[in-house]
C-alpha cells in the first residue's frame, strides 16, 4: 500500500519536473526567429502551430544529424506525445487544459522547427567544407 | 514514506551492479548490507559503460565550456564516480564479492558518492542564492543538516552491534539521499520564486528533480513487481539521466544563456 502511494506521489512530482524540463527546453527556442528555407520548406508562416510537429519531425528524418539535439528531441517529442494523449481524453471535458495543450503542442513544434533551420544550416556548412576539398 | 523513498541511494549501486553483474551476482541490493541477489550480466555491462561516458562527456563538456570550476562540485561528483567505480572494480577482483573488504569499500565509496552529490546541490543552491549575499549562513546551515543527518544515522544504527560501521555507511547514504530529495523540491519553489534566467541552472536543477522523482518511481516499482527482474534494470537506466540531461545543457548553452521565467511554469499565472 505504502508503495503504491509511493509510487503514485513520485511519477506526479517525475511529470511536474519532466514539463517543466521540457518546457525549459522548450522555452530556450522560442526567441528563435526561423529563416525563410525552413519557412518555406515547412508551410509555417509566423509561429508554429500544433498541427505542424508531425511534419517538421519527418523532415529532420532527412538532414544530418547534430548529436548535442538528438536527446533533447526525444524529450521533447515524449512531453509531445503525453500532451497529445491529454488533449485527447482528459482535455475534452476542460476548455482550458485544452488552450494550454494546444499553445503547448505549439512551442513543442516550434522547437523542432528550430531544430529543423539548425540542421538545414549544419548540412549546408558541411557541404560548403566539402567543397573546399 | 521516508523508508520507500530511501532506497533511492541505490542509484549508488548501479557500478557495483555491473561489475559483479558480470559475475551474474551482486551483493547487498534489497535489504541492506550483506544479501546476494542474481543479475544477468551483459546489459548491466553496457549499461555501466554508458554511464561512465556520460559522466566523463559532462566533465569533459564543462572543460570545452569553460565552466569546469564554476560548476566544480558537479564536475567533482562525476569524477569521483568514476574514480570509485575503478576502485571497487580493483577491491572485487582482488578480494571477491563475498569479502569483508569488498563491503567495506562498496558501503564508504556509496557514502562517499551520496556526499559528493549532496554538496553539489548546494553548490546549485550557491548559485541560485550568490547574489543574496547569504553564502556564508548557506553554508553553515548545509554543514549543520549534514552532520545532523550523519548523527541520526548513527543514532539510528547504533544498537546494531554487527557490521556497525558498514550500517552506519548504508543508513547515512539513504538518509542524505532522502534529504537530497527535499532539497530539490525546496530548490525548484526557490528558481521559480527568484526569477532564476540562467538556463543552465535551471535545466540542471530540473533533471535533477526529474532524477530524483524517477528513482523513488522505479523503487516503488521494484517493491511493488519484484517478481519482475526487469524491473531491477530501470534503477541503473536511469542511473544514466542526470550525466545525460546535464552534459545536453552543456552542449546545447553557453553560460550566457537566459530563459525568460514565466515559460518556466506549467500553468501561467
Amino acid at each position: 500500500m505504502t508503495a503504491a502511494l509511493i509510487f503514485v506521489v513520485s511519477l506526479v512530482t517525475l511529470l511536474m519536473f519532466f514539463v517543466s524540463y521540457c518546457r525549459s527546453l522548450t522555452a530556450s527556442s522560442s526567441r528563435h526567429i526561423l529563416s525563410k528555407d525552413v519557412r518555406d520548406v515547412t508551410g509555417i508562416s509566423a509561429a508554429a502551430s500544433e498541427r505542424d510537429f508531425i511534419r517538421v519531425t519527418q523532415l529532420l528524418r532527412l538532414c544530418p544529424e547534430r548529436p548535442e539535439d538528438r536527446a533533447a528531441l526525444r524529450a521533447v517529442g515524449l512531453y509531445f506525445g503525453i500532451l497529445s494523449l491529454l488533449q485527447k481524453t482528459v482535455a475534452r471535458i476542460a476548455p482550458s487544459l485544452d488552450l494550454w495543450t494546444k499553445s503547448e503542442r505549439a512551442g513543442c513544434a516550434n522547437f523542432a522547427a528550430v531544430i529543423l533551420d539548425r540542421r538545414i544550416a549544419f548540412s549546408r556548412e558541411i557541404l560548403a567544407q566539402q567543397e573546399k576539398f | 514514506m521516508a523508508q520507500i523513498v530511501s532506497r533511492l541511494h541505490r542509484r549508488r549501486q548501479q557500478s557495483s551492479l555491473v561489475l559483479e553483474g558480470a559475475k551474474f551476482a551482486f551483493r547487498a541490493s534489497e535489504e541492506g548490507p550483506g544479501k546476494v541477489r542474481s543479475v544477468s550480466g551483459p546489459i548491466v555491462w553496457v549499461i555501466w559503460y554508458l554511464g561512465t561516458a556520460l559522466e566523463l562527456a559532462f566533465v569533459v563538456c564543462s572543460i570545452a565550456r569553460k565552466s569546469f570550476f564554476r560548476y566544480f562540485f558537479l564536475n567533482l561528483y562525476f569524477l569521483l564516480a568514476v574514480a570509485l567505480s575503478v576502485v571497487r572494480q580493483l577491491t572485487l577482483g582482488s578480494f571477491g564479492p563475498s569479502s569483508d573488504e569488498y563491503r567495506y569499500v562498496y558501503f564508504y565509496t556509496d557514502a562517499l558518492l551520496t556526499v559528493a552529490l549532496y554538496m553539489a546541490l548546494i553548490s546549485l543552491y550557491s548559485h541560485v542564492f550568490g547574489e543574496l549575499r547569504f553564502g556564508k549562513y548557506l553554508r553553515l546551515t548545509a554543514v549543520l543538516l549534514l552532520l545532523g543527518t550523519a548523527l541520526f544515522s548513527y543514532a539510528v544504527v547504533a544498537q546494531s552491534t554487527q557490521y556497525l560501521s558498514t550500517t552506519f555507511a548504508y543508513e547515512l547514504s539513504q538518509n542524505l539521499y532522502f534529504v537530497g530529495l527535499v532539497l530539490t523540491y525546496v530548490l525548484w519553489g526557490a528558481v521559480l520564486k527568484l526569477r532564476e534566467t540562467r538556463t543552465h541552472l535551471v535545466q540542471f536543477v530540473l533533471s535533477l528533480g526529474v532524477y530524483f522523482s524517477a528513482y523513488a518511481a522505479s523503487y516503488a516499482l521494484v517493491n511493488l513487481a519484484s517478481k519482475y527482474s526487469v524491473v531491477e534494470l530501470i534503477g541503473p537506466i536511469l542511473g544514466c539521466l542526470l550525466p545525460l540531461s546535464w552534459t545536453i545543457t552543456m552542449l546545447r548553452h553557453s553560460e550566457d544563456t537566459h530563459l525568460v521565467p514565466a515559460d518556466l511554469v506549467a500553468v501561467p499565472r
